[in-house]
């Protein structure tokens, strides 16, 4: 009797993960969506006061592409990494895919050392984001995609710290999951970032 | 010491302004008043244990509902202040208001009453009902629900604090850029609403995205989307509107406060700025934010109308269908709110069109409500009356809102008093007046009493005839050349005579609204008599009333399966069966109380108030105690139970017995 109601238990168990997976991974679609629109808002911003130089430098004299292909190449690479853990997380393959998450980890804090640096020798030029509103809304953009880059980093390695105590449990791939559209999401919006900032900018 | 505090002084405390002193003395009285009772009581602990760390959507739901009611005086106490200004302040005499002081309290009364009284009032609603209607045990994210909560009570503490604290914005409830700028409002106000608006507005994205995936995913077997009862849908629908508007809203709020505190250039007269982007940003959202009240209170009056007409709901087809274009429309006539910007003229044909085509389907909805009415056997109770108010009020406001949708006029009408008895027109008319309706109707659900029913009606004569007095001379101001947030005029406008007359008509509301705490009063200190132990006190149709009242925490002992539109009215007369009663009662499967939403509430209050005033030690230690908490609470498993069947079993029987005794 006791085994039984413990074995439907288990059961059922599973069947609470299940839909808690669907659940999930369905609500952080959704947020993933109205995140999008908090993006939109600042390429509009960007769109409607890029041509705003205020008498400073623009995109042209400002933006290095090389830099940024390089910055582009390291956030790309890292979502094929990201893939890579979470093939091994299906495998259920615990060495593997903190290896992989690893070095996503590191290829995303290169990126973001490599944007703060931009940002860095922007400011001590004196083309900081008070200089003039296209600065603003450059800074404002491209900060906002950083900001949720650090995020991304800072709950990667608290991922990788969940995975390493506690395994690939339900709950834990159910996260990894959800980190994996957060990080691809934000791969598509640097897409975006670099082909209206930084190439239609320069060109 | 200066470094320590930011900019926070002894100036800050407004002692002399004698209206801040007064308003400041009552809310403090009445906070130590209340910490007082709590204290005698010994009742913290149920206070802490049974509400504060509640995941139980309809707590939740109710604790919103009670700080609305608290709020809704605090937002009246501001409008009354601007009547009594507007009828005295004429020719010599300057009323009793400073000009700051006035221009204070008409930006509190309009974050107020929207952010703080009629969204807190409609997200309860559906908190209290949808889980409900749609026979679910909870919400998709009971955490998050509890969270979303908590951030909207920092929010509404920011608010209050800004009366002893520092002041408020005096920037109007949209709070217009280049005005809103470092520039021209260097103090606290414009701060407090940044924060108080971005902090609850993070917590209203949360809700929408949690009822989003609760509707969606979380009805019971058989309840098709054609098959949600109406105010589901009209919640559905109002939850995508907050999905994708109030990320709107976040960013105009993060990029002025990119321009205010690290000297951006997004909006200012300076650099390159552009003061209209705000303005374009601050309406994409504004503009759904109407909808998202008002969708709602159109499901109120139809779960109400067909209710009470014992009929099912005229065309329930056509009413979704109206609901959903709405939803659409309302995202493409934001520009309506500003047609004076200079747009062009082909711009604004486009958004005046838009604007005029929604009357099309909200005029759907009004005849579908009359045709509900018609040859039904109407039940006059107070939540009737309220719906028979609105539907004459609301189609007044809509045609005002029709005529100032035509470019043309609105060039004459635009800021004028035309416009604001316009919005008091449909939203007195449309969303308080369903708010009426719905807390009448469904607390006997939520509280196990009904309300008592002739200090329901009298509230409702009072707000009824109250607002006609003191909204309709206010068109008639508006073309009279008023414009609004005006304190002082001069006797040779003629305006003089309509100010009084308004001046009564607040009167009369405040009548209407002391029946109503009246009523609150009597209702409670009366719930033995007015008990409802059937669970079903209207004859209802939908699934709420399927269970008894209040629910127990599980809502449902047994998920019920629905195989028609109104499940509950056809399990009565129709012999159609929504629970499967030869099944043995199961383990239910629920999730655990969590204090974590309450204290990451408290830090995210010590977050925005170190932000105002500067205090950046304490910005600095509660966003790692934010982090703190995040991490604790996604490092803890233990999330949830399992109800035992026996236990289940045991409720049910004890509730079977009370009503039986019944």
């Amino acid at each position: 009797m006791t085994s039984q109601i413990i074995n439907n238990h288990s059961a059922e168990h599973h069947d609470h993960d299940a839909e808690a997976t669907a659940k999930v991974a369905f609500g952080f679609w959704i947020y993933i969506m109205s995140d999008c629109i908090l993006f939109s808002c600042f390429f509009a911003s960007y769109a409607v006061l890029h041509t705003n130089v205020f008498g400073g430098a623009g995109p042209k004299e400002l933006f290095d592409l090389n830099y940024v292909m390089v910055e582009t190449f390291l956030l790309l690479t890292s979502s094929f990494t990201y893939g890579l853990a979470m093939l091994a997380a299906h495998k259920n393959n615990k060495a593997q895919a903190l290896t992989w998450l690893f070095i996503t980890f590191l290829l995303g804090l290169g990126f973001i050392g490599m944007e703060i640096n931009e940002f860095h020798h922007l400011i001590i030029e004196g083309n900081g984001p008070s200089r003039s509103a296209f600065l603003s809304s450059f800074f404002g953009l491209v900060g906002l995609h950083g900001l949720h880059v650090t995020c991304g980093l800072i709950w990667m390695a608290l991922l990788m710290f969940q995975v390493s105590t506690r395994g690939l449990t339900a709950m834990v791939n159910r996260k990894l999951a959800c980190l994996s559209l957060f990080w691809h999401f934000l791969d598509i919006i640097w897409i975006f970032v670099f082909t209206v900032v930084y190439l239609m900018g320069v060109m | 010491m200066n470094d320590f505090l930011g900019r926070l002084t002894w100036d800050a405390i407004p002692i002399h302004e004698p209206p801040a002193v007064i308003a400041g003395a009552m809310m403090i009285g009445g906070f130590v008043f209340l910490v007082a009772l709590v204290t005698y009581f010994k009742k913290w602990g149920y206070l802490w244990k049974e509400w504060f760390t509640s995941v139980d959507h309809k707590r939740i739901g109710l604790m919103y509902i009670i700080i609305a009611i608290v709020m809704l005086l605090r937002g009246f106490a501001d409008a009354a202040l601007m009547r009594t200004q507007q009828a005295i302040s004429v020719g010599s005499d300057y009323g009793f208001l400073p000009p700051d002081h006035y221009n204070q309290i008409f930006t509190a009364h309009g974050v107020i009453m929207i952010f703080f009284v009629a969204m807190p009032l409609v997200v309860g609603l559906m908190n209290l009902v949808v889980p409900l209607q749609i026979g679910a045990r909870d919400v998709a994210f009971p955490y998050l629900n509890s969270l979303s909560f908590w951030l909207f009570m920092v929010g509404m503490v920011l608010m209050m604090l800004s009366l002893v604290v520092g002041s408020f914005a005096t920037t109007g409830w949209i709070n217009y850029a280049p005005l809103s700028e470092k520039v021209y409002s260097p103090g606290v106000g414009v701060d407090y609403y940044i924060w108080a608006l971005q902090i609850s507005g993070i917590g209203t994205t949360i809700s929408g995205i949690n009822f989003f995936v609760t509707i969606i995913k979380m009805r019971c077997p058989g309840m098709t989307l054609m098959k949600m009862p109406v105010f589901t849908w009209t919640a559905l629908c109002s939850n995508i509107l907050i999905i994708i508007s109030f990320p709107m809203m976040t960013a105009a709020l993060a990029l002025l406060t990119l321009d205010r505190y690290l000297g951006f250039h997004f909006f200012t007269d300076t650099a390159g700025g552009n003061p209209m982007l705000y303005v374009n940003l601050i309406w994409a959202w504004g503009h759904p934010e109407v909808y998202i009240l008002v969708l709602p209170a159109f499901g109120v009056f139809s779960e109400v109308t067909s209710t009470f007409s014992r009929k099912p709901l005229f065309g329930y087809a056509t009413m979704v269908y109206a609901t959903v274009s709405i939803t659409v429309l309302s995202f493409i006539v934001w520009l309506h709110h500003f047609f004076t910007m200079g747009a062009g003229a082909n711009v604004n044909a486009f958004f005046g069109i838009m604007t005029t085509i929604i009357a099309i389907p909200t005029g759907v909805k009004i005849f579908n409500w009359l045709f509900t009415m018609f040859r039904g056997r109407i039940w006059f109770a107070a939540p009737m009356y309220f719906t028979v108010g609105f539907i004459i009020t609301f189609s007044i406001g809509g045609m005002t809102g029709v005529l100032l949708a035509v470019p043309g006029a609105d060039f004459v009408l635009h800021n004028s008093l035309f416009v604001i008895a316009h919005f008091h027109n449909v939203i007195i008319g449309g969303v308080v007046f369903a708010c009426m309706a719905g807390l009448s109707f469904w607390c006997p659900k939520a509280l196990g009493f009904k309300m008592n029913e002739g200090l329901g009606k009298a509230s409702f004569w009072f707000w009824l005839v109250g607002f006609y007095v003191a909204f309709m001379p206010l068109y008639v101001l508006g073309f009279m050349g008023a414009t609004r947030r005006i304190s002082h005029y001069d006797f040779s406008t003629g305006w003089h005579p309509l100010f009084v007359v308004a001046f009564i008509g607040m009167l009369l509301i405040a009548i209407g609204i002391g029946c109503q705490v009246l009523q609150i009063l009597v209702s409670v200190i009366k719930a033995k008599q007015n008990q409802d132990y059937t669970g079903d006190p209207w004859d209802g149709r939908t699934l709420e009333w399927a269970t008894s009242s209040p629910p127990p925490f599980y809502n449902f002992a047994r998920i019920p399966t629905v195989t028609t539109l109104e499940p509950h009215w056809d399990a009565k007369h129709n012999a159609t069966p929504i629970f499967d009663e030869s099944k043995p009662y199961e383990d239910i499967h629920m999730p655990r109380n969590t204090g974590v939403g309450a204290i990451i509430g408290l830090f995210a209050f010590t977050l925005s108030f170190g932000l105002i005033w500067y205090i950046w030690w304490l910005v600095a230690a509660s966003g790692l105690a934010i982090f703190a908490c995040v991490v604790a609470r996604s490092l803890d498993h233990d999330i949830d139970y399992y109800v035992p069947a026996e236990e289940v079993e045991r409720i049910e029987n004890e509730l079977m017995l009370r009503r039986n005794k019944a």
